[in-house]
């Protein structure tokens, strides 16, 4: 494994030094798909002139990342390409790693004797899954969204490297360091919040604490990993605090995250839509559309409470669509994991669809773009509509993969090959 | 009260008018708190002084660009729009709330359209204004016929004696250069300055273009500029001039006065010696000869270099294509060959073109030039703009290029002008600067000086105060489609139905096999057959 892994890691290191190197990479540090107000590196450096010029850098509405973040570009700003490269190389050994070790637990005699004989090729083999930590690893390293998103030096990476983190030491059973890398992640952006539900499912499981509203161990559980969570993010807030000496940051950063004042066009459905919304309603629908991202949170963890993995997946999913500011590094993070479920192949309905699509928008994303921008001769609606497309994509593969998921647990609870009364061949439908 | 008119023929071919009105009022607010006793000084300004503690006010209206290559430095330079400075007295607390108010106050009486002014293009400069401030605002307004009438009624005499007779809509705005202004402000009475009195200057800049007003003749008069006459002196004025610039026409041979006056006066103005003949029109004499008969046969020989070139000059423009980003370029002249000096620059850009501090580059003949003094203010989004102040260095017969690179923001649609695709404007950035003078001026520091040369008091008489407005800036924003808005909602909020309605049913429903139902006619059996108590088909 840690040959083919170091030979991956060469082979994405060289493409991205490559582009570096070219003139390619003032070119891609522009596209508004690639950055956004949140990440941009420019803003990076603006932040940091003016913190030299002696302004605040909150003071203007410019620079939106956080104090920690500033910390560590004020003694990295001259390693920055080295910086990003080592934090993507970093978060896919890590992944690799996670997934190497969650295989590792399972052993295939065990899970071959709880299921209906006729299951058992829906099992995965250990030769079919020896590979998959590598394919995992190459799905997020040469994937074209993470190669952007990395020589446009966009601290997105920095937030996919943390979460990678989390993930891995959720998995790895390491409470304290979970609580706070989540916390961690959820200072940087708001929404990782969300992840805390399958951390602490997949941590209940492994300790063997029954999830269950009745049980005294459930709750003291919940309370020991709220206090390490909420314990850490209220140390790296106060920190950040006494590294600029004002709360200046805090409306800034996650004010600007919430509430979505600036409006420049990018891979989400939040732009055009309070471009273009009445004035009137305009707190409503950010409060429905910032619930949303949060709001899948409970129905799926009730739904998936034996899956907490899959779990993770569907919630960095949801994120990545409905977060205000997307971008194609969030995406990438999680296009990373399909791998991980290729077993669910054969029971996919619209993936050829939906590849077709996504590849579609992404390569008419700086088609429309330039027609709209700088031909004149498009206008946003023609962005927008791609911005639309592209969502609805993600959204049918993510729910394509749900859908499959449930369905290869049906069929291991029931049987693969299902009959009707009178001995015909069943279709399964969702009643 | 004292009037003047000031008329300079320029190298040209166009006649630059300048009128200056000044009325001083003594009466000391901060111990009374009523004033009643007005007499010269228009009553609706003196309330405005007394009810929102202004020390200081200046505000001017400008129609067009001054073209300083062609035109020279002006008496009083004032960039395109209307701009408004307030210096409030040290006893008023809420700044932004009095702010306002003025600014409502002074669109009343000015029949301006002040009030969109707000905190969006209102800044306070830290160096630039001393003492001449809090707040500004540079922007751009057609300045129109009903802004001349509220002005004149200010004037002592109105529009019916004196100078302000010739101020006649029609002809005044047929320029290519006209700005009224306003500058109310304390001034000592004595050389201890133990009392000070109000000083209200008006003034009328204007331009007129040889070809646009119809001369075919290169022959100018009073009534042919102004299409009015002068009737009769203004009888609470206590000094009424003309100054007619002949500073280039010493031996008479570019053109001559009808009628000749014997008065001449010398005066320094910006720098330069200049000699004017003068008409007091508060003399019997005058009048009887020069009614409407000022004639200025102008005959203009080809060479426009004899011109003093401005020392100080300036330039904008926003270079970059598309809509995404643009740089903004000032080009600063100084055209001094042996001397340097400092230039203050003061740029007020509108917080939807946000500016890249870390991308200022400042270079003078093709070198680095960094500036000894930045004042940079941020701006915030849809609160205030950016404030960019500097002092740079320029050197001697250079040109300094100042760069900035910005980025165009999207508006919410309800944020565009009416006509979106004409632009936004960008208002003037200002460049001031004590100028090295050439001219060596003599040290006779007589109290008679005319009006126009003593606006700006310089502190050494080797130098004088110069400021100059660059162009205000025309930039292009990208804009959304505007009859869209329920469109995209609905699209928008289909889609994250979709998402919502996948995910929803797949979390409440479970697989089931799906047994055929039968068809219509069966089904119709079945049920006749449950009525008959037989078992179905």
């Amino acid at each position: 494994m840690a040959a083919p892994l170091t030979l991956l890691l060469l082979v994405a290191v060289t493409v991205r030094a490559a582009l570096f190197r070219s003139s390619l990479s003032e070119l891609i540090s522009e596209r508004v798909e690639v950055v956004s107000p949140l990440t941009a590196w420019k803003r990076v450096i603006e932040g940091l002139a003016l913190l030299d010029l002696g302004v605040s850098p909150y003071s203007g509405d410019v620079f939106h990342e956080t104090p920690l973040t500033i910390y560590l570009f004020h003694f990295l700003v001259d390693y920055a390409e080295v910086t990003f490269m080592v934090s993507v190389a970093g978060s896919s050994v890590v992944v690799t790693y996670l997934i190497l070790f969650q295989f590792r637990k399972q052993k295939f005699a065990l899970e071959a004797d709880r299921y209906p004989l006729d299951c058992l090729e829906l099992i995965r083999s250990p030769k079919e899954m020896y590979y998959i930590p590598l394919k995992v690893a190459m799905f997020y390293l040469l994937n074209p969204f993470t190669i952007l998103s990395c020589v446009a030096k966009s601290t997105c990476g920095l937030n996919n490297a943390i979460i990678a983190l989390f993930i891995l030491s959720t998995i790895k059973g390491n409470v304290l360091l979970s609580a706070i890398f989540l916390s961690l992640a959820t200072y940087q952006s708001i929404y990782p919040l969300t992840l805390c539900a399958p951390a602490l499912l997949y941590l209940m499981q492994r300790q063997y604490i029954p999830v269950n509203f009745r049980r005294a161990s459930f709750w003291w559980f919940i309370v020991q990993y709220a206090f390490m969570y909420l314990g850490s993010l209220f140390v790296i807030i106060c920190l950040s605090f006494f590294l600029l000496g004002s709360w200046d940051y805090l409306p800034s950063v996650y004010g600007f995250i919430l509430s979505v004042p600036d409006l420049t066009p990018n891979i989400g459905l939040f732009w055009y839509f309070f471009a273009e919304m009445f004035e009137h309603f305009r707190l409503f629908f950010l409060c429905v559309f910032q619930i949303n991202v949060f709001f899948y949170t409970i129905p799926l963890s009730i739904k998936l409470k034996e899956h907490p993995v899959f779990l993770i997946f569907m919630q960095l999913a949801v994120i990545s669509i409905f977060k205000s500011y997307p971008t194609v590094g969030d995406i990438s993070l999680y296009m990373a994991f399909l791998p991980v479920w290729s077993h669910l192949h054969r029971f996919l309905r619209n993936i050829f669809l939906v590849s077709c699509v996504l590849l579609a928008c992404s390569a008419l994303f700086p088609v429309l773009w330039h027609l709209w921008i700088y031909a004149g001769s498009a206008n946003s609606n023609f962005y927008y509509a791609i911005t639309l497309l592209f969502n609805v994509a993600q959204i049918l593969l993510v729910s394509d993969y749900f859908y499959a998921f449930l369905r290869r647990e049906h069929h291991l609870t029931y049987g693969l090959y299902l009959k009707r009364k009178d001995g015909s061949e069943a279709t399964l439908v969702l009643k | 009260s004292l009037e003047e008119l000031v008329i300079r023929p320029l190298h040209s071919g166009d006649i630059y008018t300048s009128f200056q009105f000044r009325t001083l009022w003594e009466t000391d607010f901060t111990r009374e708190n009523k004033v009643s006793h007005y007499r010269l000084f228009p009553k609706s300004l003196g309330q405005v002084i007394s009810k929102f503690s202004v020390r200081e006010l200046h505000i001017s209206f400008t129609q067009g660009y001054w073209r300083t290559m062609q035109w020279g430095q002006p008496y009083l330079p004032s960039p395109p729009g209307a701009e408004l400075w307030v210096w409030f007295q040290d006893s008023l607390t809420d700044v932004d709330g009095t702010w306002k108010e003025l600014t409502n106050v002074l669109s009343g009486i000015f029949c301006a359209s002040l009030n969109f002014i707000d905190s969006t293009n209102t800044v306070q400069p830290s160096a630039s204004f001393k003492p001449l401030g809090i707040g500004n605002v540079t922007d751009h307004q057609i300045v129109c016929t009903e802004n001349l009438t509220p002005w004149k009624k200010l004037l002592p005499c109105g529009s019916k004696a004196g100078l302000a007779v010739l101020l006649k809509s029609e002809k005044l705005f047929h320029s290519s250069f006209h700005s009224q202004a306003v500058h109310i402000r304390p001034v000592c009475k004595d050389d201890q300055c133990k009392t000070t009195s109000w000083e209200l200057r008006q003034t009328l800049n204007v331009v007129f273009d040889l070809h646009n007003s119809g001369q075919g003749k290169n022959e100018w008069s009073l009534f042919k500029m102004f299409s009015r006459t002068l009737t009769e002196a203004c009888p609470v004025a206590s000094s009424s001039k003309i100054y007619i610039d002949i500073t280039d026409n010493s031996q008479g041979e570019q053109f001559e006065l009808s009628p000749a006056t014997p008065l001449l006066s010398q005066a320094v103005v910006l720098g330069d010696r200049r000699t004017f003949s003068v008409y007091d029109l508060t003399q019997q004499i005058t009048f009887g000869t020069i009614c409407n008969v000022l004639k200025l046969p102008v005959t203009y020989s080809a060479h426009a270099g004899d011109m003093l070139r401005p020392l100080l000059h300036a330039e904008r423009y926003v270079a970059g294509y598309g809509l995404q980003t643009g740089e903004i370029h000032t080009l600063m002249y100084n055209n001094h060959p042996y001397r340097s000096f400092p230039v203050l620059l003061l740029d007020s850009v509108p917080w939807y073109l946000r500016l890249y501090i870390h991308t200022l580059t400042v270079t003078s003949k093709g070198k680095d030039n960094k500036p000894s003094y930045i004042h940079y203010q941020p701006s915030k989004d849809r609160v205030r703009p950016h404030l960019l102040e500097m002092l740079v260095q320029l050197p001697p017969n250079s040109v300094t290029e100042v760069t900035l690179q910005f980025e165009r923001a999207l508006l919410k649609w309800t944020e565009y002008t009416p006509d979106p695709n004409h632009g936004f404007y960008v208002g003037s950035s200002v460049i001031s600067s004590l100028v090295p003078s050439i001219v060596a001026m003599d040290t006779n520091n007589s109290r008679e000086r005319p009006l126009f040369s003593s606006f700006f008091p310089s502190k050494e008489e080797s130098s004088y105060f110069v400021r100059v407005y660059t162009e205000p800036l025309l930039v292009n924003l990208p804009t959304p489609d505007f009859s869209m808005p329920y469109n995209v909602i609905c699209l928008t909020c289909t889609v994250v139905a979709v998402g919502y309605g996948s995910l929803y049913n797949l979390l409440t429903r479970s697989f089931q096999i799906e047994e055929p139902s039968p068809g219509l006619a069966k089904r119709i059996a079945n049920i006749i057959r449950k009525m008959r108590g037989v078992p179905p088909l």
